[in-house]
């Protein structure tokens, strides 16, 4: 199997039957497609993020890759394996963290629930003396290994989760919304965790997430799922395009003047004495517009704001983008 | 085999409730009291009911409230956090593991009932030995095979709690069959009256189900009713019905984990 394709995602459905009323005793059956045909690939060693509003099919399609879910349709492979059909042997090759449920012992001490997956996993003695010391003292965990599970906050019990998802040496990490609930503090904790063992274990890391600096600060790429389908794959610049997002050049100008006029692919939409905002594609470049303000302005300061993500977001969630021939994909996809 | 650290783990953590623990031996010593003086009465007016003389009665009321617990004969048995578990999605997270759902649910179910047996058991049956002329047996081999016997139970009775659990898959609410499973339980274990002090055919068919091998056969192998061949097949009988609801346990559960949702986001 090539390193390109870790995880080989081709067509993928799942569709789930539900019976609703109708009258009194009738019930009618109707199909929900929560995933309706995804085809993406992983290779080795990325990080990605997997976004999509609530109900858009993230978790159907997670579940599907950890095997918990047969799909109805399409083909899926990690690491060479069909996940339903062979759910424990892959088990053995992934972690999987999913934020509003726990993995630990909630009775016993957090090293208990760590003692359980060296054995589950069969670790072997040096390996897991070492991962365990590096996770230890990446999340701070030290002062809570004798703490009943129940005890803990969210933030330490989601830190004692990831832990627990990463000792086994895991090719690759899926996080179902791994941040939520965290104050900042633990947030950046957890993403500064998850930087460092992408970085020096190689493991390939897929994110779903609500928080949009989970992405910034994480994931290049970035895929964007709404009614079951993908509506973008590529990386997060390409995003902000593809939302037809654009970018904001704020100049200062010595005084007050007339709205800019006259330069090309840029207008002017306020005015606030010298202060000027204008907008253009977030496709382009800000130095040519600077060059021709510069040119025939009395320039004093300028600064360029990036089109607002979550903004971007919505404006891909609202619009009716997801048909297959509709799926943006950047220039820049790796 | 890794699958004793589940068990070891759910020991301790049976063992952290310890209030819990003190609490439950006080009930099952009030209640094996309240049971005993009520067998008293009933073997005064009917001697030798079931064939069992009154020492044999109180030995099987002091050993139904110590295995009351253990063999979970009324309720409990991690049967609603199993339930709970699957109502809520939370299974997801165990089947996430690279291990066998139902292997790792007996695992834990034998290390709870291995504390239930020694936290809620010992003290309620030694009050009532104390306290009353019991049956009780005085070679160690007798008792060794009793605590077989027990064993045998437990798993018998997971075999059932875990079939009327993985129901929740189809069930929104599982509680009502968690409820007459219970009921079940406690009628047809023994624990309300001993099976062969049931009515004619009763009795009879009382004995073949799978509750007998839950109470009934581990009492009558510590107070001598059951030896030699006698004691061979009611071992037997506890293990096939063991084999034979684990094994539909294993078909449900292939049912259960291929056809149905994981609820929840």
């Amino acid at each position: 199997m090539t390193a390109e394709r870790l995880i080989d995602v081709d067509g993928v459905e799942k569709v789930f039957t539900v019976r609703r009323k109708a009258g009194r005793l009738r019930r009618v059956r109707h199909e929900v497609r929560a995933v309706d045909g995804i085809t993406f690939q992983v290779p080795r060693g990325e990080m990605v993020a997997y976004i999509g509003p609530n109900g858009a099919g993230k978790s159907t399609t997670v579940k599907m890759l950890t095997g918990i879910l047969v799909p109805s349709g399409g083909r899926l492979r990690i690491a060479g394996i069909d996940p339903a059909r062979e759910r424990t042997r892959l088990a053995r090759r992934i972690g999987v963290v999913f934020g509003q449920r726990t993995t630990l012992w909630w009775d016993l001490p957090l090293k208990d629930s760590y003692e359980l997956v060296r054995r589950m996993y069969r670790v072997p003695d040096a390996v897991y003396r070492a991962h365990f010391a590096r996770c230890a003292e990446l999340l701070d965990l030290g002062p809570l290994l004798d703490v009943p599970v129940r005890q803990l906050s969210l933030g330490q019990r989601m830190r004692g989760d990831i832990a627990a998802a990463l000792l086994h040496d895991p090719e690759i990490l899926y996080l179902d919304e791994p941040t939520i609930g965290l104050d900042v503090i633990s947030k950046a904790k957890v993403r500064e965790f998850l930087r460092e063992v992408n970085a020096e274990r190689g493991t390939t890391v897929l994110l779903t997430t609500h928080d949009l600096t989970d992405i910034e600060q994480l994931c290049r790429r970035v895929m964007v799922i709404d009614h079951g389908r993908l509506v973008y794959d590529g990386g997060l610049d390409g995003l902000r395009a593809a939302g037809d997002g654009e970018r904001t050049l704020v100049v200062d100008l010595e005084r007050e003047l007339p709205p800019i006029e006259g330069v090309p692919g840029a207008r002017t939409v306020k005015v606030e004495g010298p202060r000027q905002w204008l907008a253009f594609p977030a496709g382009r470049s800000a130095a040519p517009l600077v060059a021709a303000i510069a040119e025939r302005y009395p320039l004093v300061d300028l600064s360029v704001r990036e089109p607002d993500i979550e903004e971007v977001i919505a404006k891909l969630y609202a619009g009716d983008g997801g048909r297959p021939d509709r799926t943006a994909t950047a220039a820049d996809t790796p | 085999m890794w699958y004793r650290a589940v068990a070891a783990g759910s020991f301790r953590r049976y063992a952290t409730y310890r209030t819990a623990t003190v609490a439950g031996v006080f009930t099952n010593t009030v209640f094996g009291f309240i049971v005993a003086y009520t067998y008293i009465a009933l073997w005064t007016e009917r001697p030798h009911l079931g064939g069992y003389g009154r020492p044999e009665a109180l030995t099987f009321v002091w050993t139904a409230q110590a295995l009351l617990a253990a063999s979970a004969l009324l309720y409990g048995g991690g049967i609603d956090e199993l339930q709970e578990r699957i109502r809520s999605g939370d299974i997801a997270v165990d089947l996430c593991r690279p291990a066998d759902l139902q292997l790792w649910w007996l695992a834990a179910d034998l290390g709870r009932a291995a504390f239930q047996l020694i936290g809620r058991g010992v003290v309620p049956l030694a009050v009532g030995a104390l306290c009353f002329p019991l049956a009780l047996p005085g070679d160690a081999l007798t008792w060794l095979t009793f605590l077989f016997s027990v064993a045998l139970g437990v798993v018998v009775g997971f075999a059932l709690r875990y079939l009327v659990a993985l129901a929740s898959f189809w069930l929104l609410d599982g509680s009502g069959l968690a409820l007459i499973s219970g009921l079940a339980c406690m009628f047809f274990s023994g624990m309300v009256l001993p099976l062969r002090a049931f009515p004619g055919a009763l009795a009879e068919v009382a004995q073949l189900l799978p509750w007998a091998a839950i109470l009934q056969v581990p009492v009558d192998v510590l107070i001598g009713t059951r030896t030699g061949g006698s004691l061979l097949r009611g071992l037997a009988f506890q293990a096939a019905w063991g084999v034979a609801l684990l094994a539909l346990g294993r078909l449900v559960q292939a049912a259960a984990t291929r056809k149905v949702v994981v609820q929840g986001g």
